[in-house]
């Protein structure tokens, strides 16, 4: 069988071009993202706990208007039906932890920057395919769970429509919240490397920043709040705001500068790091 | 052709590779042996742009890898095994590097079949034995179809057909006049693969020469010899100039105890000579080159960061490094 490598490589001898494209790299990643099952396993997850938790939130809400327990003062019937997202972004960012930090932990990262040496264009191309798939799972969840969320309530005349101009800014923005948790999950997989450092420097960066901001003087805690990532972030998917809150889009803003600046980061130091 | 200059990498205080000046050319099987640690690991992340020299450069067909414009067709390696995502599959795997170089996916096909992996292409490579692991990584060191191949101790962990199939691949690519280029540590395995050897011991270099070279360097050669008076012969090589170790042993078919005369620094035509000259009856007389292995051991011993003590003889130790 060694004797035929001549042969089996003379079908590379035909015309190719010069360089890799940007196009080859993502193409190349785009495999990769759609070949581990964690990819389907963390998405099928996130569709789960958004469609279930706004569904079981939205009924016992239809249920409790019904039997006069609640009113409708004050309620949120978009917020409501989207409230599974909470859940969803632990998944969509670990999955954007490992979409990179996987690549460190079994070794092949070398075998991908031995292919393409450009490591910036890899990390850029990774990024757009890992942001694009969040995007577009993010979205259906996002207008599944409303779908569904407000055909419960609407049995007690509580639902909403995205006629509505408010609902349907947090609805698209569901999936944009989402693209940004996972933006999160990546830049920290990319800076740190390691999947257990990287999950929890997510973890602590979307929580725990929370509870470090309880130790602030009252003064300065009530300036920071409405900055911390879920806070910021959570505006966009809120049609009844809180006072001192952020507006929908700086909040969402705010929210993709955190995962922004740990993918600059890692950025400026892949070409710098040995791997 | 890979060249080396003055390549240096330092971690903290260590001095992983330490001004390392060399060339890896085609049609050859360059072997590159050290101990454990000694840099060749290090080495080859540079050649291939993992990690960067601390002094010095490496290059591949006269560029730093980084400006390759397709890595994959010009040199491909094995770096270290299951360097690859579990639950992927082969085919898989090998899809993700050969779109990222342009290369179409019926070439991802033929290298399965290459290596001997047809059948399990749609396996999760997670499953696989570390033999198959090996042939993976080779499958996808040759996708591109380089002029050059570099692998890290390729034959770990390998059964001796697996051993035998990839010291056989190497030996032909070389022959379709590519330049391979293989780590190992162990000399044994060198000695049948190689052509020309680059030792390393502690990030230096210490010899950069064809196998032949490389034993006549070694200083352990002797000529066996057998008599019937070993104790006058004795005193007339030594008298001559000559260093003579003797070891006793028993012939079973005789019974009797004879010796057996380790003669160092005389060629054995002049033992034949002396021993005529002075009437003794010589039963053998066998020139011993040093073994490749021995020659190794010589070149890497004051290099090896750990070694057990042994009790040294003068007769050369055979069993190490196997």
């Amino acid at each position: 069988m060694a004797m035929t490598v001549a042969t089996a490589g003379n079908e590379l001898h035909e015309p190719q071009p010069q360089t890799i494209g940007f196009g080859n790299v993502l193409h190349s990643e785009w495999t990769k993202l759609r070949t581990v099952r964690s990819t389907y396993w963390t998405a099928g997850i996130a569709l789960l706990a958004s469609i279930a938790l706004g569904a079981l939130i939205c009924a016992r809400t239809a249920y409790n208007i019904k039997h006069g327990r609640q009113s409708l003062d004050g309620f949120d019937a978009t917020l409501a039906s989207l409230d599974g997202l909470y859940i969803a972004q632990v998944a969509i960012g670990a999955l954007g932890v490992l979409s990179i930090s996987s690549e460190y932990g079994t070794g092949m990262i070398r075998a991908t920057l031995a292919t393409v040496p450009q490591r910036r264009a890899m990390l850029a191309a990774k990024l757009l395919v890992f942001g694009l798939a969040t995007l577009v799972a993010g979205e259906i969840m996002s207008f599944a769970a409303f779908a569904i969320g407000q055909h419960l309530l609407a049995s007690a005349h509580a639902g909403v429509s995205l006629h509505q101009a408010a609902a349907l800014r947090a609805t698209v923005g569901g999936g944009l919240y989402l693209t940004a948790v996972g933006l999160l999950g990546f830049g920290m997989g990319a800076l740190v490397r390691n999947t257990a450092g990287a999950l929890s420097a997510f973890f602590g960066t979307l929580f725990a920043l929370t509870a470090v901001d309880d130790l602030l003087p009252t003064n300065l805690r009530n300036d920071i709040i409405p900055y911390l990532p879920a806070n910021a972030g959570s505006q966009i998917i809120t049609v009844v705001h809180t006072a001192g809150a952020l507006s929908p889009w700086t909040g969402l803003g705010v929210l993709a500068m955190y995962g922004v600046t740990a993918t600059v980061a890692a950025t400026l130091l892949i070409t710098r790091r040995d791997v | 052709m890979i060249e080396a200059t003055d390549l240096t990498k330092r971690f903290g205080s260590t001095l992983a590779v330490d001004g390392l000046n060399f060339t890896v050319r085609p049609g050859y099987v360059t072997g590159f042996l050290g101990p454990n640690g000694a840099g060749k690991s290090t080495t080859m992340r540079m050649i291939l742009g993992l990690d960067s020299p601390t002094r010095g450069s490496v290059t591949v067909n006269g560029k730093p890898y980084g400006q390759l414009r397709r890595p994959l067709h010009q040199i491909g390696a094995v770096l270290e095994v299951r360097a690859m995502h579990g639950g992927r599959t082969a085919y898989h795997h090998l899809l993700c590097l050969a779109q990222a170089s342009g290369i179409p996916s019926r070439r991802v096909n033929a290298v399965l079949e290459l290596v001997g992996l047809e059948n399990v292409g749609h396996k999760r490579v997670g499953k696989f034995s570390l033999g198959m692991s090996q042939r993976l990584g080779l499958a996808a060191a040759l996708l591109g179809d380089p002029a050059i191949l570099i692998c890290d101790e390729p034959v770990n962990g390998l059964d001796p057909d697996g051993i035998l199939w990839i010291r056989t691949l190497l030996r032909n690519l070389a022959s379709e006049g590519r330049a391979v280029f293989v780590s190992s540590h162990l000399m044994s395995e060198m000695a049948l693969t190689a052509d020309h050897l680059i030792v390393i011991g502690q990030g230096k270099l210490l010899a950069d020469a064809s196998i032949s070279e490389v034993i006549g360097s070694g200083s352990r050669k002797y000529v066996l010899v057998r008599s019937r008076d070993p104790h006058r012969l004795t005193s007339v090589l030594t008298g001559a100039g000559a260093t003579v170790n003797s070891t006793s042993n028993v012939d079973s078919s005789t019974i009797v105890e004879e010796q057996t005369l380790h003669v160092t620094g005389m060629g054995h035509d002049t033992i034949g000579d002396l021993a005529a000259r002075h009437g003794i009856a010589v039963l053998e007389l066998t020139p011993h080159n040093a073994s490749l292995e021995d020659a190794y051991m010589e070149l890497t011993h004051r290099f090896v960061d750990f070694h057990a003590r042994a009790d040294t003889t003068q007769t050369p130790a055979s069993e190490s490094g196997i």
